[in-house]
């Protein structure tokens, strides 16, 4: 028995196999793959579910998202919103710090905007509120963010808890307030600043550009700060850092008062600039959503902003495209079609660390199918974008996805119940 | 044909131990690829039964990914496995011990509350009902077949590291392996434990069984195997009978080249005090005393060695003088060449020490959880030491930038650039890195803890002139080690910690293994003070 014939009989019929190195660009044709699978199950879904043509849904959708001026407007500031908050989680993660508190610290620093609104509005000269409510957000932020950090560097506390306890805290504060400032039981608070504060006359390119110096700020922070890159070594090894002689204690709490800092400007932009009010919600779950951002962007704030304006593209182009489109009384379909793109989005980032290896019969066959593919799709002429010759046809790769469900199930899960927690936390 | 006859006939005494000594396992042109890395080429390898193997090969030339193969962790790409002449292929671990393959590996696989029977038994699933009282039998049957010393109903906390090594192969006895494989199995054990598990092995091989085992330390391949088979970059080079083989063959082999097997050992020049330390006593974090009552002196230009067991005290001896471990009780001070004042260095931060100016390397055991950071790249690690310079609230990263192609230019660093990630580099290079930096401060007294740990033998010599060229510098060198040999090779005096005390300072020049073996498992351990303290805290309630 040669060598060729005891693998046919034994060797299982792929397996899974590190890839050796994978170069910018293939990394991207894989995502462009994963995204792309993702458009497929959409089509198929909306297909069934709505009898709609795939040209037609994906003609709303963006036409939900960019539509009008107005719509593009929105687009740009909810994404300056999230990318906000994912700022703020951002130098923490880098510190493997898992700050899952960001809506709490962020509605603490709405909360201190709106304390300063409420009792001040019209009393004092604009000029000197603002500054005040700024100072308050985002010192109420930094409070709440340092807090837990005390406690994980001076008795080691598991911050995930301990962050994710102190949102509802804070909401429940939020709550309990407005029932004491609106005696009536309605439990809202109408508008402090009607329409909030506005630069050049336009309400939304205040956090658009507040939000853009902060990303190029963060950027620089984290990567040719010294303190950026004493949190890296306290995220990377805290050993490391006390051989070094970094006070790992200080690095902690520091760091968390920056991401706090942040989280209470965005509390400010939200309940001063954009809405003049607060809620419990009004930080939209975002401080979750954040979390598949920064992770999706490798905690790069550049690619930070890409991430987060598709995310936002995702959910408007639903909710103002599709919703009224189709006629839709409730956010069921939106959450399922966030929940597919995100599940696959992530699901093929796998594929940028691992490849199958099909046994060596299977292999032949499939490369004589794709030179095949190849002929036929150059007679044709195909306009269709190639998939950078990672992996030839459409259906390969989906049978891959399917495959790889089970492989990255763990992850492709956490991506769908975040997606979908995210949704759910959507008001409005 | 009737030749051939005629030769066996005449040969029959030599052909009836050859049918003894039959094949057990055979790899025929095993090949094993990750990405672009060829960990494994067209690897042949034959183990008969009754025989020791050692597979030699420095550090990333393919012997664990080959036996992780063989045990069914990884499958080949390309090649056959027969065993007993048979083609089989292996597909997980299960299947291994079906064919009889055992694996010992380096870290130990027991769950630690459980006693040496119930690691033993666990995951065997052989339909007969379970009685712990006939595994104990069975377990003791073993032992005593092979001159063990194992007690079954012993639980793992309470056992010594060769104990639970015990533990480890007579769990692959137990299901009935006829192949052994062990990965590294001396590098814990002291040489009285080693010469224990090699007697143990040869009683295995007359019994019949195939034994491979994986071990850097050379003399040991030639004390206790019957064959080498050596590997280079993932090739098979050949296999050499131990009786005509010997240290700079064996090498050569390894290595592709001649090398220089002999360290270097100047006599001290002008030395002074450098390190004082009395009466050091050092508790660890769970308040167990870990060391007590250490005094010694580490004098400039010389070299002291630091022998012992692993883990009796000799981290928290390097760590309490770099000031990362907390000092009960006792002094350290450090004579300043420059001033000739003394500095006291007892509980002081790194920052601070640094801050007084005293010049003090170390080369911390943990590599990339202590001396560097893995995700970083060369520049990066290399800045550490240095990165908080200067008033600006930016790093500068043009002085590291030089200092890093400096290190890798002088000390031949195989990296594909200074950018790249050190974590990606073999552990050679990493502790090249490492010690560079460490060295680049110009350091008084300079403190390596197993800096050759896991190297091949060009970078084990490399680091060990490194270091010889600190003590002509007049730096005073502390350098903890685990092969005996090399720290009498080495070391001008060797200091030897038992349980966390100084059993004994002898002379490099004259101190014998042996002697040094004994020195190491004295017990006048802390266990019992702990033992007398406590009781003489209960009698005080």
């Amino acid at each position: 028995m040669n060598n060729e014939e005891v693998k046919k009989l034994h060797e299982p019929l792929f397996h899974i196999e590190k890839r050796g190195g994978v170069s910018k660009k293939k990394a991207w044709g894989i995502r462009g793959i994963g995204i792309l699978v993702a458009v497929v199950i959409v089509s198929i879904l909306a297909a069934i579910m709505l009898q709609a043509d795939p040209f037609t849904f994906f003609g709303k959708m963006f036409e939900g998202a960019f539509g009008t001026t107005n719509r593009i407007w929105n687009m740009l500031r909810d994404t300056a919103i999230l990318l906000g908050f994912a700022l703020a989680i951002v130098p923490a993660f880098r510190m493997r710090f898992w700050n899952l508190g960001a809506n709490g610290q962020v509605l603490m620093g709405a909360f201190a905007c709106t304390v300063c609104m409420f009792y001040l509005y019209g009393k004092i000269p604009l000029g000197v509120l603002v500054p005040l409510m700024v100072i308050s957000s985002v010192a109420a932020g930094m409070l709440w963010a340092a807090i837990p950090a005390v406690f994980k560097a001076f008795f080691n506390t598991n911050e995930s808890l301990f962050t994710l306890m102190m949102n509802y805290i804070a909401e429940s504060l939020v709550t309990f307030t407005i029932t004491v400032w609106v005696p009536n039981g309605s439990g809202s608070l109408p508008p402090i600043i009607p329409g909030g504060l506005k630069l050049f006359d336009n309400a939304y390119i205040l956090p658009i550009l507040i939000i853009a110096l902060l990303t190029v700020g963060m950027f620089f922070y984290l990567r040719i700060s010294k303190q950026g890159y004493e949190l890296t070594v306290v995220g990377e090894s805290e050993n490391t850092a006390r051989y070094i002689g970094i006070n790992v204690k200080k690095v902690i709490i520091r760091t968390l008062a920056i991401s706090g800092a942040i989280c209470g400007l965005v509390g400010f932009l939200l309940s001063g600039c954009m809405s003049g009010t607060i809620n419990p919600q009004i930080h939209s779950g975002y401080g979750f959503t954040a979390i598949i951002v920064t992770w999706l962007a490798q905690f790069n704030p550049l690619v930070m902003a890409g991430v987060a304006f598709l995310v936002i593209f995702v959910n408007r182009g639903m909710k103002s495209g599709i919703k009224p489109a189709f006629g839709l009384t409730t956010e069921a379909f939106a959450n399922i079609v966030t929940g597919i793109i995100f599940f696959c989005v992530l699901a093929f980032e796998f594929f940028i660390v691992y490849k199958f290896k099909y046994r060596s019969d299977v292999e032949e066959k499939m490369n004589a199918f794709k030179a095949k593919f190849k002929k036929k799709s150059a007679a044709k002429v195909a306009t269709e974008a190639t998939s950078d010759g990672v992996v030839a046809s459409e259906s390969a790769s989906e049978a891959a996805e399917k495959a790889n469900g089970a492989g990255d199930a763990e992850n492709g899960e956490n991506a769908a119940e975040k997606a979908t927690e995210e949704v759910n936390k959507e008001e409005e | 044909m009737e030749n051939t006859e005629n030769m066996e006939n005449m040969e029959n005494s030599e052909n009836v131990e050859r049918k003894e000594n039959s094949v057990a396992l055979e790899l025929r042109g095993i090949c094993k690829y990750f990405g672009n890395v060829k960990a494994n080429e067209g690897v042949d390898l034959v183990v008969k039964k009754g025989e020791i193997l050692s597979l030699l090969g420095e550090n990333g030339s393919g012997k664990t990914t080959l036996m992780n193969i063989i045990s069914g962790i990884y499958f080949p790409d390309e090649g056959q496995i027969f065993i007993d002449g048979k083609e089989v292929v292996i597909r997980s671990p299960m299947e291994a011990f079906q064919y009889r393959i055992g694996m010992i590996h380096q870290h130990f696989k027991l769950i630690d509350v459980f006693t040496a029977a119930q690691n033993i038994v666990l995951g065997i699933k052989d339909g007969s009902r379970f009685r712990m009282k006939d595994v104990n039998q069975k377990v003791r049957d073993i032992a005593d077949k092979y001159g063990f010393i194992i007690d079954p109903k012993k639980k793992i906390y309470d056992m010594s590291v060769s104990e639970k090594q015990t533990v480890e192969i007579v769990k692959v006895l137990y299901r009935g392996a006829d192949i052994l494989i062990l990965d590294e199995p001396t590098a814990v054990l002291t040489p009285q434990e080693t010469q224990k598990l090699f007697a143990v092995l040869r009683r295995m091989r007359d019994d019949g069984k195939a034994i491979i085992i994986i071990t850097h330390k050379l003399h040991e391949v030639l004390s206790v195997s019957d064959r080498v088979s050596v590997l280079r970059k993932g090739k098979y080079v050949g296999s050499i009978e131990t009786k005509d083989a010997n240290e700079s063959i064996l090498t050569e082999m390894m290595v592709g080249k001649k090398v220089e097997l002999n360290i270097q050992r100047d006599d001290p020049v002008n030395p002074e005090d450098r390190l004082i330390v009395e009466n050091l006593d050092c508790m660890n974090r769970e308040g167990v005393k870990v060391l007590s009552g250490v005094s010694f002196t580490a004098r400039s230009g010389e070299i002291l060695g630091i022998a012992g067991i692993a883990g009796s005290g000799q981290r928290e001896l390097l760590e309490a003088i770099a000031g990362l471990q907390k000092v009960n009780n006792g002094s350290i001070r450090y004579m300043d060449p420059e001033s000739g004042e003394e500095v006291d260095l007892r509980s002081k931060t790194p920052v601070q020490i640094r801050d007084l100016g005293v010049r003090l390397s170390f080369v911390p055991e943990d590599r990339l959880g202590m001396g560097l950071v893995g995700s970083m790249d060369l520049v990066d690690n290399v800045m550490l030491r240095s990165y908080s310079k200067g008033k600006s609230p930016f790093l500068d990263r043009k002085n590291p930038g030089a200092l890093a192609n400096d290190i890798v230019t002088n000390l031949e660093v195989v990296t594909p650039g200074v950018h790249t990630p050190i974590r990606k580099l073999s552990g050679g290079n990493v502790q090249k890195v490492l010690v560079g930096r460490e060295i680049a401060s110009l350091p008084k007294v300079m403190m390596a803890a197993y800096p050759v740990r896991g190297l091949d033998i060009n970078s084990s010599y490399l680091i060990y002139n490194l270091l010889n060229e600190q003590k002509r510098n007049g730096s005073a060198v502390i350098f903890v080690g685990e092969d005996l040999d090399v720290l009498i090779e080495l070391c001008d005096r060797i200091l030897v910690l038992g349980s966390g005390k100084v059993t004994g300072i002898v002379d490099g020049r004259t101190a014998k293994k042996e002697e040094l073996g004994l020195l190491m498992t004295k017990t006048v351990g802390i266990y019992e003070e702990n033992q007398k303290a406590q009781a003489s805290e209960e009698s005080n309630e």
